[in-house]
């Protein structure tokens, strides 16, 4: 449980800044500060069983059949890197106080950096791959948050876009990983996938696996050639900064690394694609480094080159070079979070990070000078500091590489070149900014900085120190923790000692420090040699290729949504032909072995009647009253077809749907074009429309026969065989539409609810176009409303809602129900508005359909919610039967309620869309009658 | 029997497709709603053809397939809804557009439609702007 506290702290804390945005600076500091440090507080309490080799873990369930849950673990790894967010993260906290200006919005960004702690502590507590790539991902979120936090800034846009895309395209590239790595373990938890190592190195997907994985964790922790974004990342504030960039986010990538290597590493492939992309990196970042003048930048390429050492070190394969990887991962971070700190003192003191005209600040801020040194010491590996061990072990672990057979010697060779450029690049540092003569035209006179935000520095040299000098003491239990998670089998024998006597590695790190110092005194040729080269800027290229991207983009995009529906049609039907004729052919016959029904005149007649109708319809479709017609009678051969085949239910409905829709199409023919063109389209494309329209039509008539004459195996004698007892109705189809399967009607009613809203909401503000005479030149009718259908239709409400009340209430057990009565009780009143104007019906039907419908799904959603009371599911149906004197015995059911909820949103949506169109004309009959 | 009734579907498919690839919007409602029919049809079938079979308990000796019927049943007044809505749609695209095309040829101009009075004082420009910059509402900056 104390694991999800450390998790959860922060992610509650984020709402402290914001609450207390009105607050004073430090108060907000103070309550930032808060919640990390609590966490930090339970997580030292776990120092004693995890030492002892015991992993606190928490887990729950979540959506098991998926392999979902939330685990949590803190083993060895997870809290050396815990300890290094929460340690380091509160002094950014601190640091951030002094350094943000009084126009940054405070709050909002330790809101960020709270986002950034939660999302960091989740990748390295997870124990759920999948969960540890959620949290993966929302480092790249608000890392990109953080970076463009100065968003007025172009190069804090662009730098933060050149994070995101290539750490987010690093990301899909880790889920690919993750979830293959799953389908071979046939597990998503962590520690059942570290088990199983030898599955995964002799698993076909292996190369898969590690190229994506790779992929993830390189770009993450910019490894060569993706170390680009890292250096334009800068342009965040420099808390950020030293944050991101020494403990945190591009260390997750090393994390990862560190996090599956019992389970990935150990093969040539491993080792080849590890190591030599650590030792580029290495070497890469450290020659950048040494020609950058802005003094963050050459902070981040001299970053990008200690990762890619760790990488090196994670890449050989040995135990004892993961032992230094971890070891350095923690100097690293300590070392490197002080020197952006001070660099970042500097720029705000100094007000510039150019290394040109920062020269001399020995003078102005002796106490920030030392530190800054003692700090960059460590970095170029001199002795008696933190750095110089971990590169020792460095030195000593390469001298026993084999891989690369008699060119092994590479590897000592080029890593203590490398060593050389740190050390030349620590002291550009060191020389350039604090001697070398006197500052260049500075913004503001430099002079040391406000009490408290030094101290952050103070504790973290002091740790370079005592660490570099005790270090079995200070670290000694952390380091074997740790080390001991990412090996996962037993450690091997090391001592951290200072003085290991006269050997080859000592050598080395002399001959780099050496080399370093000679190489920084030469440095004028060095320059003179890179000048000569043409600096590519990343990020222009970067935007470049973004754009150009963009413009590909859009003219695809445009090509394939042109605006023509008929091409999205036609691709969309060409798709579903190849898919739904394919397996036609494989179809050995086309008639099955069912019984078919002989045909009789009847039924011949009615198919002519309906493929002449048909006809009809394409045939003078530019005659649009005539096609309607011929629709109608299409509409009611279906319905006919349907009473024939034994479905009374669906004829009923078809007919009253039949009615509505062609009122509707009649309503909406007055405001659209009267006629279309005759011929439309050029006869090649009427031949090819036609050609791929009977080709569908063809395949779909042909399933449709081959289905029909096969013979059937349903689902549906349960539904016959519970209908009456269970239902408590004899109408099979009503009760399977309010009982059985009433959450799918629920469902579909408010479907035509949310239709009839969206009709109402495109009819308000419409401006229509209202012909003053019909298509051949004719003026309208001016007599609106004839009496005789006034005086017909009027009388015939009465029997109409009688009819629709009976169908209504015998629906459970007889062919009706809610749809159909629905459905004849909004046509009645259809009528009515026919026969005498929306006016006349307004001042006598005051309803408002909207409500109508409301009450409609409320009364069925509410229907359902009953037999909760009684200890049943959602939409139980309640039944019994009652005698009533005269009337006879009659049944009352709770699926009565749910159908008159049904019948509600029937009405009130086919009232509110064809009185809503109805309306429009009205109005301007209206005024055209007081022109 | 079985023949004519897939003949039937097979036709309303065809025809509702051929008129679904027409220019305008009446033919392309029409066409839909011919296809909603052929869909119905076809749905209903996939429960076999019964006659004298209706699913009513203790009204016949064999009862139909009773679950497609329900299917089809919300199916048909879904249809109706979808059909309204298109209709509708259609009728405004005119209003806003000022034209029932929908084959991309006649590309929707700069129309003041009154609805949004707020954002329709300036004319928009009329030169050639691609269908994404008109789908986002406002020309694009010059880069």
């Amino acid at each position: 449980m104390s694991v999800l506290w450390i998790l959860l702290l922060p992610m509650l804390g984020m709402i402290l800044p914001l609450l207390s945005a009105k607050k004073s600076r430090t108060t907000i500091a103070w309550l930032t500060a808060l919640p990390p440090a609590l966490a930090l507080a339970i997580l030292l309490q776990q120092i004693p069983s995890v030492f002892a080799g015991a992993v606190p873990a928490f887990e729950a369930q979540w959506v098991p059949l998926l392999g979902l849950s939330i685990s949590l673990h803190l083993d060895g790894l997870a809290f050396l890197f815990c300890l290094l967010i929460l340690g380091i993260g509160l002094l950014i906290i601190l640091y951030a106080r002094y350094y943000l200006s009084a126009q940054d919005n405070m709050a909002v960004f330790y809101t960020y950096l709270l986002f950034f702690m939660t999302a960091m502590l989740g990748v390295v507590l997870s124990s759920n791959l999948l969960q540890l790539w959620l949290f993966w991902e929302l480092t790249s979120i608000s890392s990109f948050l953080l970076i463009s936090f100065w968003s007025h800034k172009t190069e804090a846009r662009k730098g933060a876009r050149m994070a995101l895309s290539v750490t987010g395209a690093g990301g899909l590239a880790l889920l690919g990983a993750l979830l293959l790595i799953a389908h071979v373990c046939g597990s998503y938890d962590l520690h059942t996938v570290l088990k199983q190592g030898d599955l995964l190195r002799s698993s076909e997907w292996y190369p898969a696996i590690i190229t994506l994985f790779l992929l993830g964790a390189f770009t993450k922790s910019a490894q060569f050639p993706f170390q680009f974004w890292l250096p334009h990342a800068m342009a965040a504030p420099t808390p950020v900064s030293a944050y991101l960039h020494s403990a945190t986010m591009v260390k997750a990538g090393v994390f990862l690394l560190a996090r599956f290597y019992p389970a990935l590493s150990g093969t040539d492939a491993w080792f080849v694609a590890v190591s030599l992309t650590g030792m580029t990196t290495m070497l890469v970042g450290a020659y950048t480094a040494l020609f950058k003048h802005d003094l963050k930048g050459l902070l981040a390429y001299s970053t990008v080159s200690h990762l890619g050492l760790i990488t090196l070190l994670l890449g050989l394969g040995s135990n004892l070079a993961a032992v230094a990887a971890v070891f350095h991962i923690i100097n690293h971070a300590v070392f490197k979070a002080s020197l952006f700190m001070a660099a970042g003192i500097i720029d705000h003191e100094s007000g510039t990070r150019d290394m040109r005209k920062l020269n001399g600040m020995w003078k102005y801020m002796p106490f920030t000078a030392t530190l800054a040194m003692v700090a960059a010491a460590s970095m170029a590996g001199v002795p008696l500091l933190n750095g110089f061990l971990s590169k020792e072990m460095l030195f000593a672990e390469t001298l026993h590489q084999e891989t690369l057979g008699a060119l092994s010697w590479w590897i000592p060779l080029l890593s203590t070149a490398g060593g050389a450029l740190a050390v030349a690049y620590s002291l550009r540092f060191m020389h350039d900014v604090f001697f070398n003569g006197e500052p260049v035209d500075l913004p503001r006179i430099p002079h040391e900085p406000p009490r408290y935000m030094r101290v952050p520095v103070e504790v973290l040299v002091v740790l370079c120190l005592l660490v570099g000098i005790f270090p079995q003491f200070m670290v000694g239990d952390l380091l074997a923790t740790s080390s001991q998670a990412v090996i996962g089998t037993e450690l091997p024998s090391y001592s951290l000692a200072v003085w290991h006597g006269f050997n080859i590695p000592l050598l080395m790190s002399t001959i780099a420090i050496l080399g370093g110092v000679i190489l920084y005194i030469n440095r004028r040729h060095l320059f003179y040699f890179q000048g000569q080269f043409i600096e590519h800027d990343a990020k222009l290229i970067f935007e470049g290729a973004v754009q150009w991207l963009v413009r590909r983009a859009e003219i695809v995009n445009d090509w394939i949504d042109n605006g023509s529906l008929q091409r999205y049609m036609f691709l969309l039907l060409l798709l579903a032909l190849a898919v739904s004729a394919g397996p036609l052919f494989e179809l050995k016959d086309t008639v099955g072995t069912h019984a078919q029904l002989p045909i009789n005149w009847v039924v011949g007649f009615c198919a002519a009647l309906l493929v002449a109708g048909t006809f009809i319809t394409i045939w003078w479709i530019h005659r649009r009253l005539v096609a309607l017609v011929a629709l109608s009678v299409v509409g009611l051969i279906t319905s006919i077809a349907f009473a024939y085949f034994s479905a009374p239910d669906l004829a009923l409905t078809q007919l009253s749907v039949e009615v509505v829709t062609i009122l509707l199409f009649l309503l909406a023919l007055f405001f659209l074009p009267q006629k279309s063109p005759v011929i439309d389209s050029s006869f090649t494309v009427i031949v090819r429309d036609f050609g791929i329209a009977a080709l569908f039509g063809s395949v779909i008539g042909t399933i449709c026969y081959a289905l029909m004459t096969r013979p059937l195996d349903t689902i549906s004698g349960y539904f016959l065989e519970h209908s009456k007892p269970g239902g408590g109705g004899t109408n099979v189809v009503n009760v399977i539409l309010v009982d059985f399967r009433g959450f799918d009607t629920l469902g579909e009613i408010t479907v035509l609810g949310i239709a009839a809203l969206g009709i109402y909401k495109l009819l308000v503000g419409m401006r229509v176009f209202m012909p003053s005479t019909d298509g051949n030149g004719r003026r309208w009718s001016s007599d609106s409303h004839p009496l005789l259908l006034a005086l017909v239709s009027q009388s015939l409400l009465p029997l109409a809602l009688l009819v629709s009340a009976f169908i209504f209430i015998r629906g459970h057990n007889m062919p009706g129900g809610g749809f159909i009565a629905g459905l004849i009780t909004a046509i009645a009143l259809i009528q009515q508005y026919v026969a005498h104007g929306v006016v006349w019906m307004k001042e006598r039907l005051p309803i408002n359909c909207l409500h109508l419908i409301g009450l409609g799904l409320l009364i069925a959603f509410l229907s359902g919610l009953g037999s909760w009371l009684f200890g049943h599911n959602y939409l139980t149906t309640w039944f019994d039967h009652y005698h009533w004197p005269l009337v006879g015995e009659f049944e009352l059911a709770s699926a009565m309620i749910f159908d008159f909820g049904v019948y509600l949103t029937v009405i009130g949506a086919i009232l509110l869309i064809l009185t809503d169109l109805g309306k429009l004309t009205t109005s301007e009959r209206q005024s055209e009658g007081e022109r | 029997m079985e023949f004519a009734f897939a003949l039937c579907v097979g036709v309303l498919t065809t025809a509702g497709i051929y008129l679904m690839l027409r220019g305008q919007t009446f033919p392309v409602i029409v066409g839909l709603t011919l296809l909603s029919y052929a869909v119905n049809l076809f749905l209903f079938a996939s429960g076999r053809l019964t006659v004298n079979g209706a699913a009513i308990i203790g009204q016949s000796e064999h009862y139909t397939d009773p679950l497609p019927q329900a299917l089809v049943l919300t199916a048909i007044v879904i249809g109706f809804a979808m059909t309204a809505y298109v209709l509708i749609l259609a009728m405004r695209a005119r209003s806003d557009l000022g034209n029932d095309q929908v084959d991309g040829r006649n590309m929707p101009e700069a129309r003041d439609t009154g609805s949004d009075a707020g954002n329709g004082d300036k004319p928009r420009a009329r030169r050639g702007l691609t269908r994404t910059e008109l789908r986002d509402g406002k020309p694009r900056k010059e880069r």
